[in-house]
């Protein structure tokens, strides 16, 4: 049973972070630790941020 | 490759088996075949390629060295360059290069019969576009994770680099014009399909409000509403199809659905990201992943009858789909499912980027492009176990099989493909159409396919419902597509007319972004307006154009690879590009040579240009045909200029980086390899460690 709730966390952990659904939170992490004594940006900012710089480039193909 | 001797077994066991049901697919003639054995094949095929070629490309030619610190470590910012689990990064990587291309390139490939294409997308995954993906990913990791464009100008020179840049932009824009020509297609009088596709655009609205204002940043919770809106989208359109009053909202001719897809490629394209794009990719992604993963559980537990021949006569190019023989044309049309040069464009983009170590470029590289050639092979079944007759009839257009039903049944009958206009009634009356006649582009018959799988599987009863799932699945991700290659067309644009006036270079200015979206939608809005006016149906041009773009631009990618390796010193190893290279090269310049060429006036551009300006001098247009007849003619010599200009752009990249090469043989100097120096990974260590 331990084993079955241990996988089934990986696998959601594994869909979070693949879809992107953890994504402030790995960035307040990595903010936090390489910028310390700078105030990181609300969700709301990051997200924008985030999906401006995600589609400036080729992310779909044909 | 040492393993205990059951593992030797085992692996003996599954090349039998490969061998056994590529055989079966192969000389099969007559009898009817199962599905089960195409994907007995592929299995296969794939296994015995993955692990034994590419760990052979792993470990002696590029020699992935997972001590080696990777960029996405050396340059962590936590934005775009981040050390990432290879399972995430797989699945970044394989959503980005999955697209609707595998889906319909083996669907109008499946006019030759079931063999040409299936045999392609196999040989040509595993030998040609799984190395592409592979080699390019290991280069850009060795070069910072820059792009091929920058690739290409630092290691061949700038004439390389150029070509790259002006190939990538003409592609985008006839990538997109095709695609927006099939969903048009598939929205064509259907009020059920218009409806649920045009739900779409709400929905993702409705999800990108609730992730950038309600929830920020919940991209599961914001999907997951999304996702139960598009399947009540779905229902919804079964219930405006039969609603009297609402019904003549959405039921539209080809032309006026063309000009409201324009309308709203320029729209999405000056729209913020958050508002539309982003969330509809979202949803796309979910729903392709989704949706494939279904198909594939439903051809299992199925196991339909093939009922496609091996091999039809339209081998030698009379096919009423597209026109030109198996050689060079199956190679053209299957395109993205075998190898895709677009793929170059992820793998030295977003991916590389977040490797974290070398040791992944295996399974993502040569792996991804295994399991979307493995939607082509989906893709070719959905298409081969429809009757022959009723793939026909709908991938025929009107121009070529008559435009009454009657006339369209005794061609397609005539040609040893039985079908009566009662079964095309009683068929289009179970998916909720009007008609499945003439609906161009694959979409439509691929939707039959996949409802008539996933029917057998899950509930025959909705029949209806699964069709316009189908449908509406194409074009959200088709959409996506257009959404995301205006943008980048765009950007591309932008960078250009930045050397001429810096202020239009500002992808913030609004002007120019207002310049250059409108300039890149005038482009593919041209294409889609010619194709959806040209009787013929309109893909029989613009998908040969497509496919000779997209190999066009693969080629490019594999000459650089070539040349890279040749510069390494790898000269005994520079086959493994070289030789889908040649191969690809051969196909594109043949391809490319009957385009333009030949007198056959259902492949000659030139000759069908002719033809129809004799044609209208003389007098022998329909009124209604002579009005559109000059434009299709300045189109079919548009379209032969724009062919050459792919071949040359072509020609151009081998001849300099076989000047490079040969350069380097006789010791002359060449532009030094870009790789960047060795630094030693951490990761690796600490992983050791654990």
């Amino acid at each position: 049973m331990d084993k079955l709730r241990a996988r089934l966390d990986v696998f959601w952990r594994y869909i979070r972070r693949v879809s992107g659904d953890d994504a402030y939170e790995r960035y307040l992490r990595h903010h936090t630790e390489v910028h310390p004594h700078e105030m990181p940006l609300g969700r709301k900012e990051f997200f924008k941020r985030e999906q401006d710089r995600k589609w400036s480039g080729v992310r779909r193909c044909c | 490759m040492q393993g205990t001797i059951y593992q030797r077994i085992a692996w003996l066991l599954v090349a039998v088996l490969g061998a056994a049901a590529v055989g079966g697919i192969a000389l099969n003639r007559g009898e009817s075949i199962n599905a089960i054995w195409f994907v007995a094949a592929a299995a296969c095929v794939y296994a015995l390629a993955y692990r034994f070629y590419s760990a052979w490309i792993a470990a002696r030619v590029l020699v992935l060295d997972e001590t080696r610190a990777t960029p996405a470590e050396r340059f962590d910012n936590g934005r775009d360059f981040i050390p990432t689990n290879k399972w995430v990064v797989f699945g970044h990587h394989f959503a980005a290069i999955a697209g609707p291309g595998p889906l319909i390139g083996p669907t109008l490939a499946a006019q030759f019969g079931y063999l040409p294409g299936t045999l392609w997308i196999l040989v040509g995954a595993v030998l040609g576009g799984c190395v592409q993906d592979m080699t390019i990913m290991f280069f850009s990791v060795r070069r910072d994770g820059r792009s091929l464009g920058q690739m290409a100008r630092d290691e061949l020179g700038p004439v390389g680099g150029a070509a790259a840049l002006a190939g990538t932009l003409m592609i985008m824009v006839i990538l997109i014009a095709v695609l927006g020509l099939v969903v048009v297609n598939a929205m064509k009088h259907s009020p059920w399909a218009t409806s649920t596709v045009a739900a779409t655009i709400p929905i993702a609205v409705l999800v990108g409000l609730y992730m950038r204002n309600i929830r920020p940043g919940r991209v599961l919770e914001g999907s997951l509403i999304g996702l139960a809106l598009l399947l009540l989208a779905v229902a919804g359109g079964g219930w405006i199809d039969h609603n009297e009053s609402l019904r003549p909202l959405f039921d539209h001719d080809g032309l006026t659905l063309a000009w409201l897809v324009i309308g709203y490629g320029f729209a999405a394209a000056i729209m913020p990201v958050w508002l539309l794009l982003a969330p509809r990719d979202y949803l796309s992604t979910f729903l392709k992943l989704g949706t494939i993963f279904l198909l594939a559980i439903a051809i299992v537990l199925m196991r339909p009858e093939i009922k496609m021949p091996a091999l039809t006569q339209f081998i030698d190019g009379s096919g009423p789909i597209f026109g030109g023989t198996v050689f060079p044309f199956v190679f053209i049309t299957i395109a993205c499912g075998a190898v895709s040069g677009f793929h170059a464009l992820i793998a030295s983009g977003t991916t590389p980027k977040l490797l974290a170590s070398e040791r992944d470029i295996r399974m993502i590289g040569y792996g991804g492009m295994v399991l979307e050639s493995f939607v082509a092979v989906m893709a070719m079944i959905a298409a081969t176990v429809l009757d022959p007759g009723v793939f026909f009839a709908s991938n025929s257009p009107a121009g070529v099989v008559g435009k009454e039903a009657a006339e369209a049944v005794a061609t397609i009958s005539s040609w040893g493909f039985p079908v009566t206009v009662e079964q095309m009634e009683f068929l289009a009356r179970e998916m909720g159409e009007k008609t499945l006649f003439a609906r161009t582009g694959g979409a439509p018959s691929l939707a039959v396919g996949m409802a008539s799988i996933f029917g057998s599987a899950f509930g025959q009863g909705m029949l209806a419902m699964w069709y316009h799932f189908a449908i509406m699945f194409e074009a959200v991700f088709i959409l996506t597509t257009l959404d995301a290659g205006t943008r980048v067309g765009r950007f591309m644009l932008q960078d250009m007319l930045g050397n001429f006036s810096s202020r239009l270079g500002e992808t913030s200015w609004y002007p120019s972004v207002l310049l250059t979206s409108g300039i890149i939608v005038a482009a593919w809005g041209y294409f889609l307006y010619i194709g959806v006016i040209d009787p013929n149906g309109g893909v029989n041009i613009l998908w040969p154009l497509f496919g000779i773009s997209n190999q066009m631009l693969a080629a490019i990618a594999l000459s650089v690879a070539t040349g890279i390796l040749i510069k390494s010193g790898k000269l005994k190893y520079a086959w493994v590009a070289g030789l889908p290279l040649a191969w690809l090269t051969v196909v594109t310049t043949c391809a490319a040579w009957e385009k333009v060429f030949s007198a056959d006036v259902r492949v000659g551009f030139f000759a069908a240009a002719n033809d129809m300006a004799a044609k209208l001098s003389s007098g022998a247009l329909p009124a209604g045909k002579a009005r559109f007849a000059p434009q299709l003619i300045f189109n079919q010599q548009l379209d032969a200029w724009l062919t050459m200009f792919f071949v040359v752009v072509l020609w151009v990249i081998i001849f300099d980086m076989l000047r490079v090469a040969a350069r380097h043989v006789r010791g002359q100097p060449v532009p030094p390899l870009s790789e960047s120096p060795h630094a030693p990974s951490r990761l690796a260590e600490e992983w050791a460690r654990d």
